[in-house]
């Protein structure tokens, strides 16, 4: 017999395909992975600790850079924290537009992870086709919020700016447009055999175990786990729209795939919806203080992101800056789970396995 | 018929010079021909991606864009690793380009446009075509990084695998035309073109060749998602180049040779088509091949290693093997009756 020996190899933080600035040192018996360590904290920007120097309002540009491909939903999670605690009612078409940009933002999050997912495999076409259509997204957001990726968009009470004229129109046009483009993405991918291939039976754990590890969204719903905040826990107007939770059964990264694409479908549903139902004209701020200052106690949201379960906590001490802000941030949580699937896959897997997973550094550092 | 007279013809000054002036000659071809498919793979994948390509140096159509590149890479500084094996990593590039420069001797581009008429050009193609898959596992090892070790390592297994497939697969050919020298194997194909007498072999054809190419999907040696860029990722500059110009010469070898094996080299797709010089139709064909290539890059994702292995070993191999036994009966029957 030759004498093997087991190597150890350092993928991250410089590597193409982590994501971001994520270090996972792995130990591989030839092409099969014996251990992996996952490394975090190479984007550490210390958003909770700084949150506790800032003005409520301040705080709202900060949440915009925790998972930066889905500002939307972070600066809800966090103006809803403060709404809850305050007791403020926000004016209904205000909901509607932070409904419309959340979706909108959902399925621009959802395409990035097609694009990057697949690109992972090695096929570089949909990467560029996703970002096409994320571009369209982008371009509406931007209209709305005035920027592209970082919207500090939503305030305590309310948004910032109403729709512009023909907004709606727009968004309305673009959901027939993406019912198309998904038709095609099936077309250029899900079918193919390698893909699949690739996918079935990957990386694969049960619901228990997705429950034992507190994973959410996507990353839970994939194992069956019928779970999904904005129908389990209604905030915002959600409890208004009709549209199912999307799960799979097999719990591998195939299912994870499938669940995210058709999740797209749901959002567009949620937008078409919002759309017919809001109200045309009306207030987009309610009657806020000027300085917010929250009365003393404490409180915890949690909504649903593309990663999955955001939440947040914040103690207020009754002053116009918080006592302590803590965000419970989804990939952190989902990425807990990376080394005990990772155990007995072979490298090629890796990559596919912890895209699969959709992590967000920005997100998993804070 | 010049090239007959030479061959035959005593060795000498005079004709050692001709015959170096020719090999010059064919070099600069093949090189400014890579020059092009780069630019050409890189706009259709533009146009397939929906996007433009390079499109600024040199006009619109970015005519000098890999001039410029092969520039950069000239004036780039040369980096060897301090824990590096010297020797083999210099060495390294240079088994991986000699032997893709050798393959084009035998390779006969139209009846007159051809170098080395000997018997067994086939088998010195994929003779010689082997020693390259060294070249690409003495670069991983001398590296002495870990991504370049899995990727040579990945290299040698995936090439000493799909060579197998690769080989039988024409042996069918072989069969039909009884002999290995491939100017006798277009003209068997006078009539009717092998890719129709033998489609079993051209589709394990060009699986193999893909992966012996080491194209995607079968890009593995590289993989860049995983491996970085596999056993080039200690490499280069000029040294690096040497690598890419190797698959590119490959790719163009490859594409002429299963011009040559399967679409009957020069000869026209109908006898009465044979007015169009036959320079013409294998430009045409080669040029139908490579843009497959480049769509099937745009197309597809990588296969996973121990996929790979499992395909060249329990399907291309026995299909490979049935075809050669199907040949021979199909050759004995026919000569029966």
């Amino acid at each position: 017999m030759l004498r093997t020996e087991e190597m150890q190899i350092n993928i991250g933080p410089h590597h193409p395909s982590t994501h971001g600035v994520f270090r996972v040192l792995l130990t591989i018996d030839g092409e099969i992975i014996t251990k992996a360590e996952p490394v975090i904290g190479y984007l550490h920007r210390g958003t909770e600790k700084l949150a506790e120097d800032l003005q409520y309002t301040q705080i709202i540009p900060y949440t915009d850079r925790m998972d930066y491909v889905s500002g939307m939903t972070n600066n809800y999670v966090f103006v809803h924290a403060v709404e809850t605690l305050m007791g403020i009612e926000v004016p209904e078409r205000a909901e509607y537009l932070r409904v419309l940009a959340m979706e909108l933002n959902r399925i621009a999050s959802h395409l990035v992870f097609w694009g990057t997912f697949l690109l992972d495999f090695g096929a570089t076409t949909p990467y560029l086709v996703a970002f096409r259509e994320r571009e369209v997204v982008l371009n509406l957001l931007n209209e709305l919020s005035g920027a592209r990726m970082t919207f500090n968009y939503m305030r305590i009470g309310g948004v910032k700016w109403d729709a512009p004229p023909g907004w709606i129109e727009k968004v309305k046009e673009f959901v027939p447009y993406m019912r198309e483009q998904l038709k095609t993405y099936d077309e250029l991918a899900t079918g193919n055999e390698i893909f699949q291939s690739r996918m079935k039976g990957v990386g694969t754990y049960t619901a228990e175990e997705a429950l034992q590890y507190s994973l959410s969204g996507p990353n839970l719903r994939c194992t069956g786990v019928e779970w999904d905040l904005r129908k389990n826990e209604p905030y915002s107007v959600y409890d208004r729209f009709d549209f199912d939770i999307v799960t799979e059964q097999s719990g591998d990264v195939w299912a994870r795939y499938l669940v995210r694409t058709r999740e797209i479908e749901q959002s567009l549903r949620i937008i078409e919806q919002a759309i017919e139902q809001m109200p045309k004209d009306g207030p987009i701020m309610a009657k806020v203080p000027r300085v917010i200052k929250p009365p003393k106690g404490e409180v915890y949201v949690r909504i649903e992101s593309p990663k999955g379960e955001i939440g947040c906590y914040i103690y207020s001490e009754g002053k116009n800056k918080p006592y302590r802000v803590k965000f419970r941030r989804p990939s952190f949580y989902n990425l807990q789970i990376l080394p005990k699937i990772l155990v007995g896959e072979n490298i090629s897997n890796l990559i596919p396995i912890l895209a699969a997973v959709d992590i967000i550094l920005g997100e998993v550092d804070g | 018929m010049m090239m007959q007279e030479l061959l035959a013809s005593q060795p000498g000054p005079v004709n050692f010079l001709i015959f170096f002036i020719q090999a010059v000659a064919l070099l600069l071809i093949v090189l400014g021909f890579v020059t092009y498919v780069i630019l050409a793979e890189r706009k259709v994948l533009g146009f397939m991606q929906s996007r433009y390509g390079p499109n600024r140096v040199g006009g619109r159509l970015g005519l000098l864009q890999t001039f410029a590149d092969i520039l950069k890479l000239l004036v780039k500084e040369d980096t060897i690793p301090d824990k590096a094996d010297k020797k083999l990593f210099i060495l390294a590039p240079g088994f991986a380009i000699v032997p893709a420069v050798m393959v084009l001797a035998v390779l006969p581009f139209t009846e007159h446009f051809h170098f080395a008429d000997i018997g067994i050009g086939l088998l010195y193609y994929f003779g010689i075509a082997g020693i390259t898959t060294l070249g690409l596992l003495l670069g991983g090892w001398a590296s002495n990084n870990k991504y370049s070790l899995l990727g040579g390592a990945r290299a040698a297994a995936q090439m000493v695998s799909y060579e197998i497939p690769l080989v039988m697969s024409v042996l069918g050919i072989v069969l039909l035309t009884g002999s290995m020298n491939l100017i006798d194997i277009v003209e068997a194909q006078e009539k009717v073109w092998f890719v129709f007498t033998q489609p079993i072999a051209f589709i394990v054809f060009s699986i193999a060749a893909y992966a012996e190419l080491n194209r995607v999907p079968f890009d593995l040696p590289e993989s860049e998602n995983e491996l970085v860029a596999g056993f080039q990722t200690e490499y280069g500059g000029f040294r690096w180049a040497m690598f890419y110009l190797a698959e590119y010469i490959y790719a163009f070898a490859m594409s002429a040779l299963a011009v040559v094996l399967f679409f009957g080299g020069w000869q026209p797709l109908f006898p009465f088509l044979d007015f169009i010089p036959g320079a013409v139709w294998f430009g045409l064909k080669f040029a139908i091949l490579v843009f497959g290539l480049s769509w099937v890059r745009a197309t597809w994702p990588r296969v996973r290693p121990d996929h790979l292995m499992e395909f060249a070993w329990k399907v291309l191999l026995p299909v490979a093997l049935a075809n050669i036994f199907l040949t021979a009966i199909a050759k004995e029957l026919i000569q029966l009756f």
